[in-house]
């Protein structure tokens, strides 16, 4: 008898088996769609990875095969090439795999599927639809299998995944002809900037949109609107990389019936990762757009201690109040909370918001009663942490938890 | 090709619907006949990009030819469709009045249905019209029923029609663009392509957006074709729950407006624009007519903006100055133009395909059945069946049918080796998609878009 299925075998899916194994569950199933297990940073061949996690650094496809490694060590059941394509009637998963269709019915569930970049279909890019449009990961993949990407190459989005496009794509011999962000500023890090700008040398456009995408077969140019001049100008390239604007992997648990939050798109999950279905957790960037792959992990991690006493209890499913966010602040994970004020990963919550701010005022009340206020920076794409000193005065069975910034926050113009 | 190439009888110009349509009804009688093609693959320009409704032609002008092909395509196509594997359902549409005005055209739209031949059209009321439809948005004042409106896939209709004839044998010459075209002394034509020429006893001009030029090649200028654009998002298939039936506007003078549509492989359909322009290339979207669309949906459909975009795209109807199908037989000479077939091409295309046999017969085309003719199962790319990743029986036949390699659309390695394959095989991406949906999901090749790619090239290497 499974007692564990964990759909998904990346950092978040791994870690959280290897973590569950580790405390003594028995039967502990990794399903993962891919024909190799590890995911996302198994295309990222950069260095960077582990450090929080694993206590050293290194590549991503080294990353993503110590975590294989290390599962299979630990007595972890590894399904590769096995997608779990819907639930069953009688609440199991079914599953799709080269040895077949079958059923699988486990006590506890965790969804670590992840999370993608919004393509250009998505963000309503008009245009043709020539060759040569890709996303960050789609553009890693085809490097590593030695496909051609182009030659001259514009970045969408100025996040840190940005930046790691701009490697890959110096990588594959391509010039980086521009990289455009709507927002006021990057939203990376200084030195990441810096050594990027240093290096290859291409123009950060600010304030930038793309207005249209021009070419037949393959891309020709890309039309750029200013969002300040409203002008728009015509750019040469032929290869057009859209990158971050995350959004969870939430198909799975959107036909399972979970509550999705409205900010994240994720399942809704309290600081324990459990979600508003009875047995079922998630762990890792299903819950949120992108956090680094160690992250991730560490949250596959702490989604574990949950499930071992979930497994080891009553069968109890505890209530949980949500966490809200009012604008400009996006997200916040996780956004709800259960009994007995528990931790959130890593100690703190993620708090994301869609303007920039050096100092923004927060608060956070409930029904009208601040538990907390505080201030911090805030960069659109970046998480910031909220600490979780105020739980313990949450009233679980009162109304919903809003976070928010006291006053308007300074405008971001005079931030730049 | 070469000068002294044997004739053929027919040469069908166009391999879209129609001319997919017309080879496959010509192939099943003992004739030399050769479809050719300007693009790479059957089915690839416009009968790929439009609403993929089957269309019962309830709101058709009575006594067109139109109405009467539109309405016999319908029978032809929901008999032949389950018969080879093409999806279809049978949703049925409701064509939704949002002020009394447009209530108050109802009576006219019925009148003009029976007119038709189409009696089961009925108004239902407000209440009744949300019952069906909850999600729909505010203020809609009641609606007409019209039952027997459905959704059919507009990749396979063509690749069956050619498979057929194909099989048949007719010859499929792609990449083939007509530049020439002239009447032979004694009859017949000569068919000029950049790779030689083709002399044929009948010709088929079912060149869709091109048909015009090419009827003026032959002497004849009856009709001009503008290019309507129509712009189209397809929204996740989480959006699906949000509707039942096709929603249609009240026609306006100039279009038949927007509508809203679930798709046979489970998405939303909101669409299109019309927007006559120039080029016949230009398959571009556009900012305003996606910011159209999406305003059209925040009143039809609200709860719809929530959902995430899965793809655009942009067909371009071969609209005229006339309203009707310009199919003209010009029997002396054995020409059939076959023009002007706008959206409704797909749901009239068998019926256009027996109107031309027909009339050529008529015209002094011997037609002499086959004695045996292929049988042809095309893949299931839709979602009312089971589809190969779901078939416990197939994948315990055939492990690659249990390789699911690209995940949003669930398409497995065994289809598209089988799309590799074939009488048919795709020769680039866009083919691949269409024969199996490879790439066509929300995440647009995020996960399996260079697996894809390498997969196509190792095939083609």
């Amino acid at each position: 008898m499974t007692d564990v299925v964990v759909v998904g075998g990346g950092p978040a899916g791994l870690a959280c088996a290897i973590e569950l194994r580790r405390r003594g569950a028995r039967e502990v199933l990794v399903v993962d769609r891919e024909t190799q297990a590890g995911g996302i940073p198994r295309h990222s061949a950069h260095q960077g990875f582990g450090l929080r996690d694993l206590r050293r650094v290194m590549s991503g496809p080294r990353y993503a095969r110590r975590y294989v490694e290390l599962a299979r060590e630990e007595g972890v059941d590894l399904l590769e090439e096995t997608m779990v394509t819907g639930w069953s009637a009688a609440g199991g998963l079914e599953v799709t795999s080269p040895a077949g269709r079958e059923g699988l019915r486990a006590p506890a569930v965790v969804l670590a599927t992840g999370c993608r970049e919004r393509p250009r279909s998505a963000r309503l890019v008009p245009g043709s639809r020539p060759d040569g449009v890709m996303t960050t990961a789609t553009l890693q993949q085809l490097v590593l299998q030695g496909l051609p990407v182009g030659s001259r190459a514009l970045v969408v989005g100025a996040e840190h995944v940005s930046f790691s496009a701009v490697l890959t794509l110096a990588h594959a011999g391509a010039e980086v002809v521009a990289m455009t962000t709507e927002l006021r500023r990057d939203q990376t890090l200084a030195l990441f900037r810096a050594g990027a700008a240093l290096r290859y040398r291409f123009p950060l456009l600010t304030r930038t949109a793309v207005a249209g995408i021009r070419g037949r077969s393959r891309v020709d140019e890309v039309e750029l609107l200013d969002l300040e001049s409203r002008r728009t100008r015509l750019i040469a390239c032929d290869t057009v990389v859209f990158t971050a604007d995350w959004i969870p992997d939430h198909e799975l648990a959107v036909m399972g019936g979970l509550e999705l939050d409205p900010g994240t798109l994720g399942p809704r999950a309290d600081t324990g990762l459990r979600t508003t279905r009875p047995g079922v957790f998630a762990a890792g960037n299903v819950l949120h757009g992108a956090e680094p792959a160690d992250i991730a992990a560490l949250s596959g991690r702490h989604a574990a201690g949950s499930v071992a006493r979930w497994l080891a209890g009553d069968g109890a499913w505890p209530a949980a109040v949500p966490i809200e966010c009012a604008p400009p602040l996006h997200w916040i994970s996780p956004n709800a909370i259960g009994p007995n004020a528990q931790s959130p990963p890593r100690g703190h919550f993620l708090l994301r918001s869609r303007d920039f701010a050096r100092r923004a005022a927060l608060e956070i009340h409930q029904d009208g009663r601040l538990l907390w206020s505080g201030s911090a920076r805030l960069t659109p794409g970046r998480s910031t942490r909220l600490p979780r000193g105020w739980l313990s005065a949450v009233d679980v069975g009162a109304g919903p938890v809003q976070v928010s910034t006291r006053s308007r926050l300074t405008p971001s113009r005079r931030l730049t | 090709m070469s000068e002294e190439a044997s004739d053929r009888d027919v040469v069908i110009i166009g391999a879209g619907v129609v001319g997919a349509a017309i080879a496959r009804e010509l192939s099943r009688f003992e004739l030399g006949c050769t479809m050719v093609e300007a693009g790479p693959d059957v089915g690839a320009g416009t009968s790929k990009a439009n609403t993929a409704l089957l269309h019962t032609g309830f709101d058709a002008k009575p006594g067109t030819l139109e109405a009467r092909l539109v309405r016999r395509g319908h029978e032809l196509l929901s008999e032949y469709a389950p018969r080879v594997g093409i999806p279809l359902q049978r949703t049925g549409a409701l064509l939704v009045a949002w002020n009394e005005e447009q209530r108050g055209a109802f009576p006219a739209i019925v009148e003009r249905a029976n007119a038709n031949g189409y009696t089961a059209i009925g108004e239902v009321d407000r209440d009744e019209l949300y019952r069906r439809e909850p999600h729909l948005g505010p203020g809609a004042h009641g609606a007409l029923d019209v039952p027997d409106e459905g959704i059919v896939c507009a990749f396979t209709p063509p690749l069956a029609y050619a498979t057929e004839a194909s099989l048949a044998g007719c010859e499929l010459l792609l990449r083939t663009p007509v530049i020439g075209l002239e009447r032979l002394e004694g009859g017949g034509f000569r068919v000029e392509t950049p790779s030689g020429h083709l002399k044929a006893r009948y010709l088929v001009n079912a060149a869709g957006l091109r048909g015009d030029e090419l009827d003026r090649m032959l002497g004849h200028s009856t009709f001009t074709v503008t290019p309507r654009r129509g712009e189209l998002i397809v929204f996740d298939k989480l959006a699906l729950p949000l509707l039942d039936h096709i929603l249609l506007a009240v026609p306006t003078g100039t279009t038949k407006g927007v509508l809203l549509s679930p798709t046979v492989y489970g998405n939303v359909l909101l669409g299109p624009t019309a927007e006559n322009i120039d080029d016949k290339s230009d398959t571009s979207s556009t900012s305003a007519g996606l910011a159209f669309l999406r305003s059209e949906a925040e009143r039809v459909l609200p709860e719809l903006l929530d959902y995430e975009v899965t793809a655009v795209y942009v067909g371009l109807r071969a609209a005229t100055e006339h309203d009707d199908y310009q199919l003209t037989i010009h029997a002396p000479e054995g020409y059939a133009c076959v023009g002007g077939i706008r959206s409704t091409g797909l749901s009239a295309s068998l019926a256009i395909a027996e109107h031309v046999r027909t009339e050529l017969a008529a015209a002094g085309l011997r037609l002499e059945p086959k004695q045996e003719l292929p049988d042809v199962q095309m893949p299931n790319i839709g979602e009312q069946l089971p589809r190969p990743y779901a078939e416990r029986a197939r994948i315990a036949a055939n492990p690659d049918y249990g390789r699911i390699v690209c995940f949003c659309e669930r398409v497995t390695r065994g289809e598209i080796r089988d799309a590799l394959a074939g009488p048919l095989p795709a020769v680039d991406l866009d083919g691949l998609r269409r024969r199996t949906r490879v790439l066509m999901g929300r995440c647009q090749g995020f996960y399996c878009g260079a697996e894809v790619r390498a997969l196509l090239a190792a095939e083609r290497a």
